[in-house]
């Protein structure tokens, strides 16, 4: 069964990625976990992203084009990355988001992939 | 509990039977169920019940003060919807009466209410219930936890867990599993399932493999209250008592793992100041009565590498070769894959680093793949044999492992050495 792992971070931790004093540890453990769950051979797919200031969305309002800087939601904990993981259930799932730095530096939601819609 | 009535009206009378009717629900909601459901194995209705009646009396004895024996109401009460719900089968519960006419007597008010939860405790741990879901069984119905936390402890979401709990009780229910202490022959096996079951509540600990991860289960104390309760009603039993010790000396270092900022301490370099006494005393005196009983077992055995650790700081030096000795015994005992990487990491601290890799490397590589005390130790060994590469790699894939985030910091300061 496939699960899409919705890594979230709080600001302060997606801060430590240009923090001297913290940076050391924050990629040490990421780059750890992104290891170990590919040896695992379970990843679909997966990316980190830049950060939420880098984001542009957009809306199409009464026929409107509406382009914004920054992301769509002005929220605590902004997508930081993802990974699709194929593994056996939601258990298993939950054990890998467990391991995730994201764990504690935010929060993973976690969500069954959709299958293809019925053909007709 | 109280056995003066308090005027109902004040406000902090009211506090008091609030604080009452929760004292009485974490005293006796194990006893309460285990008698209920020990009628007719009805876990979940006799469950149920007592919550209906835990209700009853937060809006009853504010107005009518509480009663003598809280016990004896909350027990009348539950019995009684209980009848409610299955009136056909109200003669299953007629035994219960003779119990409640007795607790009523009023010679009788404090007298506790006839103690079945050694029966429920093997009933949660029975060999035709999933491995997966007795403890949170044994959780649930003997502390009263609800399916929310025990699903947190356990990494599995609150919907899947209420459902297993709910099947797992229909199934005690429906295959008839008997409300009563296994017969002789069959006692020492059912035992270890009880004793497996709690011990599944406190979480592992590696001590000898220094930097394996802390799975935060935090059901230590719950997982002692158990313990506790099994060897107040088994106190011949040497492998419960070698259970509660294990878990006494392991709890009893909880304040010395974590330093001021949450930073994680291995154990050579731990304040044994901050290690609790009562409960190491309490624990040597727990080993001691069991190795008088003459049956060693697993939990004994663990129980006897915990005091080992201990007595380091009070004798200035960790005593390995008995330390191997005892590690050797539990792989006699119990050769579980924990068991096997403590052992190596033993032989690793003692510098014999290719031995501890001979031993590692003779483990299926599919049952290690994703254990992480296995990685921190195959991390150690190489290290110790100058093989910097394979240690480099292992140590990566430790960290990637480790569930805790003070563990994992810990690990990456080390592989900076």
């Amino acid at each position: 069964m496939q699960f899409m792992l919705i890594m979230n971070e709080t600001e302060a931790e997606r801060n430590k990625r240009n923090d001297p004093a913290e940076a050391g540890a924050y990629w040490g453990g990421w780059t750890a976990f992104v290891q170990a769950i590919q040896q695992a051979g379970i990843v679909i797919n997966g990316d980190g992203l830049q950060p939420p200031q880098t984001a542009t969305t957009l809306r199409i309002r009464d026929g409107k084009r509406v382009v914004q800087d920054g992301p769509f939601a002005d929220t605590k904990e902004q997508l930081g990355g993802y990974f699709v993981i194929e593994v056996s259930d939601l258990d298993a799932a939950l054990e890998w988001a467990a391991k995730s730095p994201a764990a504690s530096g935010g929060s993973i939601e976690i969500r069954p992939i959709m299958p293809p819609p019925p053909q007709g | 509990m109280g056995d003066a009535r308090v005027t109902p009206a004040s406000v902090s009378g009211k506090d008091k039977i609030v604080e009452t009717v929760v004292g009485a629900a974490r005293a006796s909601y194990g006893r309460l169920v285990a008698l209920l459901a020990a009628r007719d194995g009805d876990l979940a209705g006799s469950e149920d019940a007592l919550s209906e009646a835990f209700a009853a009396a937060l809006e009853t004895w504010p107005k009518r003060g509480i009663p003598t024996n809280p016990d004896a109401w909350l027990l009348t009460t539950a019995r009684n919807r209980l009848i409610n719900a299955h009136r056909h089968e109200a003669v299953k519960l007629r035994g219960m009466d003779e119990i409640l006419r007795r607790m009523d007597a009023p010679s009788a008010a404090q007298e506790p209410i006839p103690d079945q939860r050694l029966a429920l405790m093997f009933v949660c741990a029975h060999p035709a219930i999933q491995e997966d879901i007795r403890t949170p069984l044994m959780l649930q119905t003997i502390l009263g936890l609800d399916a929310a936390q025990i699903a947190s402890a356990f990494l599995i979401s609150p919907t899947t867990m209420g459902q297993r709990l709910v099947r797992a009780k229909a199934k005690i229910k429906a295959a008839g599993i008997g409300f009563k202490i296994p017969d002789l022959d069959a006692l020492p096996e059912r035992l270890e399932d009880v004793l497996s079951a709690i011990y599944a509540a406190f979480g592992t600990s590696f001590d000898a493999v220094e930097g394996s991860d802390d799975r935060n289960i935090s059901l230590a104390e719950e997982a002692i209250f158990l313990a506790r309760l099994l060897v107040s009603l088994m106190p011949q039993e040497p492998e419960a008592l070698g259970l509660l010790a294990l878990m006494l000396y392991v709890d009893a270092r909880k304040a010395a793992r974590w330093g001021p900022d949450g930073d994680f301490v291995p154990l050579k370099d731990q304040d044994a100041t901050l290690w609790e006494r009562a409960k190491i005393i309490e624990a040597e005196d727990l080993l001691v009565r069991a190795s008088k009983l003459n049956r060693l077992g697993r939990f004994q055995i663990e129980a006897a590498i915990q005091s080992i650790h201990i007595q380091a700081p009070i004798t200035g030096t960790t005593n390995w070769a008995a330390l191997r000795s005892f590690h050797e015994l539990l792989l006699t005992h119990r050769p579980s894959i924990g068991a096997f990487v403590s052992y190596a990491a033993v032989l690793q601290a003692m510098g014999q680093g290719r031995s501890a890799l001979d031993v590692l490397f003779s483990l299926d590589a599919g049952d290690v793949s994703t254990y992480q005390p296995y990685w921190v130790t195959l991390a150690a060994a190489h290290r110790a044999c100058d093989e910097g590469d394979a240690a480099a790699a292992a140590m990566e894939r430790a960290i990637g492992l480790t569930e805790n985030p003070h563990v994992r910091a810990f690990l990456l300061r080390e592989r900076e050495g």
